[in-house]
């Protein structure tokens, strides 16, 4: 407990080091757009596989649990619109973006760290966590709504190609089912949420790498406590947040 | 000149350095030399301030470390130029990134200007045709100079280089003191090297400070290392056989040229 409560505090005091005015902005924006390409960017690929393939499973499970000829055809569509749209694209995302992003920014610092690189900057007069940390923080969380609302609509897709390449529902019907019922604020819902996650994916990754003491091992370590860490904190905020926004 | 005065550190309760003072003079290549674990490392750290003495002051030209505010500290950080082991270049910029990342980053230079002085300096420690490879592509040896390259590069007045021969050749680490000592006094530094080389503290010790269990036993340079009497020194210098003959060499010349006298 009070392991955790100091673990809280070194974290807080390590984001009053990030948030700071950044020396160069100059420097700060070239950083900036590297990471939002570096880590946003990239993790497009990964995002339209998964989305597509989750999208297509969720859209085959409902038709084949919705047999009641109570239930009107169209609600296939409709259950795996609200699945996408509140909990797949923002928190199952985010939960494999931690994986991905998480270990990526865990493991670069870390390996800073132990390679000396950030005790040069220190050196030099850099403010290291802001210089380091602060670009990958605000990159990532500026592009992950353009990963939400990409996730949604692959889902979608997902979704809509099983309605069209096989027997189990009519494309008709799906479309009809996912322009049921649709409330807007769903979707902000599903933004908030992930804005929220990807702050404490890259925020709790970059505190575990920037304070690796050690070698490769513990590089490693810190890389595996970061997703642990993140997807547990992931978890937690998406009940708080659904309570928050959906009550 | 830098100047400590009776600085003691402590980790977890166990007191590594002891009351040390010792003066590091500018324009000449300052070692601290002594075995591993001896704390000079720790003291090095305390020089730079990336750790803080329970005890003592440090000086740099007269301006306490202790009583500087958070801006002071930062302008003094930009008179310092750091190498380190094990290089500690950025692995995401290339050779010239590398050593405009300072210029960049403090330099009032024009971009142009800048890139001059970074290729002044990369000509400088005798790098040529290497500027836009990483450092995953050039060896050890062409990594320090790089690491040189960078900390050179804002002239600093205060160069500080940890064990800069470890991993390398005897042959490259005699260039890489050859040209630490010559860029020291080409711009009057202060340098202070952290080494247990040999090869290095007779080639370029102008002022020794020997570190022994967290002890200053004894200063000196590369001349009255051979006549000191201090027991640990000794045992340290003179651990291998080739440098016990030596010593016995030069001691027998020394009196003979006394008794010529």
């Amino acid at each position: 407990m009070v392991s955790g409560i100091k673990t809280f505090g070194k974290y807080c005091i390590f984001l009053c080091q990030v948030f700071r005015i950044p020396d160069k902005w100059k420097v700060f924006f070239k950083n900036l757009l590297f990471e939002i390409s570096k880590l946003g960017v990239d993790s497009i690929p990964l995002v339209i596989i998964i989305s597509i393939f989750i999208g297509a499973v969720i859209c085959i499970q409902m038709t084949i649990n919705i047999v009641s000829p109570l239930i009107p055809s169209y609600s296939t569509g409709l259950a795996t619109r609200e699945i996408l749209l509140l909990e797949f694209s923002s928190t199952m995302m985010s939960l494999i973006l931690a994986g991905k992003v998480g270990s990526n920014i865990a493991s670069e610092i870390g390996t800073m760290r132990v390679t000396e690189q950030i005790d040069a900057m220190d050196i030099m007069g850099v403010k290291s966590a802001n210089f380091i940390v602060l670009p990958k923080i605000i990159g990532f969380v500026a592009f992950v709504p353009v990963l939400c609302v990409l996730s949604m609509f692959m889902g979608l897709l997902g979704g809509w190609a099983v309605a069209e390449f096989t027997t189990m529902i009519s494309v008709e019907d799906y479309i009809y089912g996912i322009q049921s019922f649709f409330n807007e604020w769903y979707v902000w819902y599903g933004i908030i949420k992930t804005v929220v996650f990807a702050f404490l994916i890259s925020s709790i990754a970059a505190f575990y790498g920037y304070y690796v003491k050690g070698g490769a091992l513990e590089v490693g370590k810190a890389s595996t406590s970061a997703v642990v860490s993140s997807s547990i904190l992931i978890l937690l905020a998406d009940v708080i947040l659904t309570k928050l926004l959906l009550q | 000149m830098i100047e400590a005065k009776n600085i003691s550190k402590w980790f977890d309760g166990q007191q590594i350095l002891f009351d040390i003072n010792a003066t590091l003079e500018t324009g000449k290549t300052n070692l601290i030399i002594g075995q591993s674990g001896s704390g000079k490392t720790v003291f090095m750290k305390c020089l730079i301030g990336l750790l803080t003495p329970e005890e003592g002051e440090i000086y740099y030209d007269g301006r306490s470390f202790r009583t500087m505010n958070a801006n002071e500290r930062r302008n003094l950080r930009t008179e310092i130029g750091m190498l380190f082991q094990g290089s500690a270049l950025f692995d995401n910029e290339t050779v010239l990134g590398n050593v405009m990342f300072p210029l960049k980053m403090f330099s009032p230079l024009s971009r142009k200007e800048q890139l001059e002085r970074a290729h002044f300096c990369i000509r400088r420690v005798g790098l040529e045709n290497a500027d836009d490879k990483y450092p995953s592509e050039i060896s050890g040896g062409m990594q320090k100079r790089v690491a040189i390259a960078r900390a050179i590069a804002l002239n600093p007045k205060y160069l500080f280089c940890d064990e800069p021969n470890s991993g390398l050749d005897p042959k490259t680490s005699i260039l890489i003191d050859e040209l630490l000592s010559d860029i020291t006094h080409e711009y009057q530094m202060t340098t202070v090297i952290n080494t247990h080389d040999m090869n290095s503290v007779l080639g370029i010790g102008e002022k020794i400070i020997f570190i022994n269990k967290g002890h200053c036993d004894w200063q000196g340079n590369d001349k009255s290392i051979f006549r000191s009497k201090s027991q640990s020194l000794n045992d340290f210098v003179f651990a291998s056989e080739l440098f016990r003959e030596v010593k016995v060499f030069l001691e027998r010349e020394y009196e003979a040229h006394n008794s010529e006298k």
